[in-house]
């Protein structure tokens, strides 16, 4: 079994655990006893963070519309449409028909670059994310 | 966090978790602690049993009221004519911090001037608070050496939220409670990187470091920076606005990462219609939510387990994470993704590693600028502000001068809920999250301890009033607003008072941002999830 530090995914507390894994498989979490802010506890959530990282429902393969109904695909294709359908909605219509929505659980340096693409490779500043919600 | 830049230059929790120990008094207002940041709670609940106060002002009886010395329940949407009548308390008795007041802040006459209406008996009529209670809370609240002011949705999620954040930040400036260990205005963040995503400018109006998209040299710096040109130089759309956009044509594509507004949003049915209007929607997530269904091209991501980089919590703690096991199949963390996107768009994206953005963005973001991997990896994460590798990190904010120099007195009027009740939709319906799920429930409903303990949606509804509709505990019963119908099952209770229903928006079965109401503050564009009209019926 092997240790790696790690931050509960779910509110914004940010207790310090170790997530605990069996080859590549998570097994569970223990909290680290040192940090200041959990002090060694967890909730009844964090306790548990690592159940749905194993669900059978988690996507494997990117997806595309086709004929009205979503496909596997590669991600090569996947890609490219995006990029390509973002790249032309913005010349056709300008950069104001694009929206971006980054995401509260990802990491710091992941919103970053996300911003940093909506502005600098797509040219908007309408980039938000779920604090308001 | 619109309210606290205005009022103090900083907008987030001015204050530490670890101080929640020293703290004399605790007044929670709109946060229901133990279910929601469960830690916290944790940490209230021992420092009262250490002799601490407590004061909660809810209109539900949560579970932290059994260890307050004083509950004020307030009618849905008066927390401004609560606190200003607190404040009107505090002037007239004289019990504010004098020489607080003259040397750090601006503003104190028209403050005065605003809460002298507020008498306790006038907040009595409107927000329901006997005035004796209202008295002895602000006589504590101003008497106590170092008081925590604690909030969270319950004051933000309002079409007046950010009078109610502005509110706050009176309160605490107009009793010396800020800038010194064991006070403050301290907001709770509701998820675990909605802090980060902030601080990194995943906002229309600034980019990481609340560096203005407006302001001409940031604009030049991040042009050098990025190696660009035409950066746009307006505010962009919220994700509110962007809806209306989506509705009306004028927004044609949206790129998602890790959200799921068809559930979370207010008036579901109207996002999921304002998403099937565009051309192009893009959805990067762990799970086909309910917004990835609508999706054009769905992209796998990594979880947290399955990837490295830096967290930051809500008081401002940067940690760091490492990644534990590969992602599934073909799923890819997000920054991968993102520099693939950008690459194939023209813009070339390459880094290889978390550790390496974590570096650009400490060159760009003075707040953030010692905050590096070493550090992170050796401590117990850095509290930004911290601007260079040697500095400790801020434990509080605004020690000696506020960020923007003086504080503010920004004195608000209190306007009622945008659809109170009336004789056809006669209850108040206010939502919020439950102990043993979070936000849609993607993450917690597909866990089974936590779907075993909370398996189902039930809403809350006081016994005299399910006695008169002839609803049983747990029998079913629908909810109906002006925007929509959900069924659900009933808990009867008297946590909530009378002509007023609780439920939760985790249950993709009862979803109940169907029926909220989108009408949202005209500053933070938050919508007001906390209070709409609806009516109830038994289902025979």
């Amino acid at each position: 079994m092997s240790r790696t530090r790690s931050i509960c995914p779910f509110c914004g507390c940010g207790c310090s655990f170790y997530i605990l894994t069996e080859g590549d498989r998570v097994i569970g979490v223990e909290p680290s006893a040192g940090n200041p802010v959990n002090k060694g506890m967890l909730c009844a959530k964090g306790w548990n963070a690592f159940d749905f990282v194993n669900s059978p429902d988690r996507l494997v393969k990117p997806l595309i519309r086709k004929q009205g109904t979503l496909v596997e695909t590669s991600w090569d294709e996947a890609i490219t449409t995006v990029a390509t359908r973002l790249s032309d909605i913005g010349s056709r219509s300008g950069p104001r028909s694009l929206g971006f929505l980054s995401s509260a659980k990802v990491t710091n340096e992941e919103n970053y670059l996300f911003m940093k693409m909506a502005r600098a490779a797509f040219k908007t500043n309408s980039v938000d994310h779920c604090a308001r919600l | 966090m619109a309210g606290l830049a205005a009022a103090f230059g900083s907008g987030a929790m001015t204050n530490s978790i670890g101080e929640f120990e020293g703290a004399d008094l605790f007044f929670v207002i709109g946060s229901n602690t133990t279910a929601q940041h469960p830690l916290i709670g944790a940490r209230i609940i021992n420092a009262v049993e250490g002799g601490a106060t407590l004061i909660v002002a809810d209109p539900r009886e949560i579970p932290l009221v059994s260890y307050a010395s004083l509950f004020l329940r307030q009618n849905i949407g008066t927390d401004v004519a609560v606190m200003n009548g607190m404040m009107n308390v505090i002037i007239n008795e004289v019990l504010y911090d004098e020489t607080f007041v003259a040397t750090r802040t601006e503003g104190f006459e028209q403050l005065k001037e605003t809460v002298a209406k507020y008498t306790p008996q006038v907040v009595e009529k409107i927000s329901g608070i006997r005035a004796a209670d209202l008295e002895e809370a602000a006589r504590r609240y101003a008497g106590a050496d170092k008081a925590m002011l604690v909030y969270a949705m319950g004051i933000t999620q309002h079409a007046t939220g950010t009078d109610n954040v502005k509110t706050c930040a009176n309160l605490a400036m107009l009793t010396g409670h800020l800038g010194r260990a064991g006070t403050g205005v301290n907001p709770l963040r509701g998820q675990n990187n909605v802090q980060g995503a902030c601080d990194m400018g995943g906002l229309p109006n600034v980019y990481s470091g609340y560096q203005r998209v407006n302001d001409d040299a940031v604009k030049d710096k991040f042009s050098k920076a990025w190696g660009v040109q035409g950066l746009d130089d307006q505010v962009g759309l919220t994700i509110t606005d962007m809806m209306t956009a989506a509705r009306t044509g004028d927004l044609k594509a949206l790129y998602v990462m890790g959200e799921n507004p068809i559930l979370s949003d207010p008036d579901g049915s109207q996002v999921e219609l304002a998403l099937s209007n565009l051309e192009f929607l893009v959805v990067q997530d762990i799970f086909l939510s309910e917004t990835a269904a609508l999706a054009d091209v769905v992209l796998p991501a990594a979880c947290y387990a399955e990837k490295e980089g830096t967290y930051t919590n809500t008081e401002r703690r940067v940690q760091i994470s490492h990644c534990a096991v590969k992602p599934p199949g073909e799923a890819k963390v997000d920054w991968e993704i993102i520099c693939r996107v950008a690459t194939a768009a023209g813009y070339s994206m390459n880094y290889d590693s978390s550790w390496e953005i974590l570096k650009e963005i400490n060159t760009v973001t003075p707040s953030y600028g010692g905050i590096t991997k070493e550090r992170l990896e050796k401590g117990d994460g850095l509290q930004w502000p911290c601007p260079n590798s040697d500095h400790p990190g801020t434990a509080f904010l605004h020690k000696d001068r506020f960020t923007k120099g003086l504080g503010t007195f920004l004195p608000c009027e209190f306007k009622p809920v945008a659809e109170p009740p009336d004789e056809e939709y006669d209850f108040m319906l206010t939502t919020g999250r439950i102990y043993c799920q979070f936000h849609t429930g993607t993450m917690t409903r597909r866990t089974n301890m936590l779907e075993r303990e909370a398996p189902r949606p039930t809403f809350e509804i006081n016994p005299e009033d399910a006695k008169r509709l002839g609803i049983r505990d747990a029998e079913m019963a629908e909810i109906q607003s002006r925007r929509g119908a959900i069924r659900l099952r009933a808990e009867v209770t008297s946590r909530v008072p009378k002509k007023v229903v609780f439920t939760t928006f985790h249950f993709h079965e009862a979803p109940v941002n169907i029926l909220t109401n989108p009408v949202h503050d005209p500053v933070s564009k938050i919508p007001e999830f906390k209070g709409c009209a609806v009516k109830i019926r038994r289902i025979a």
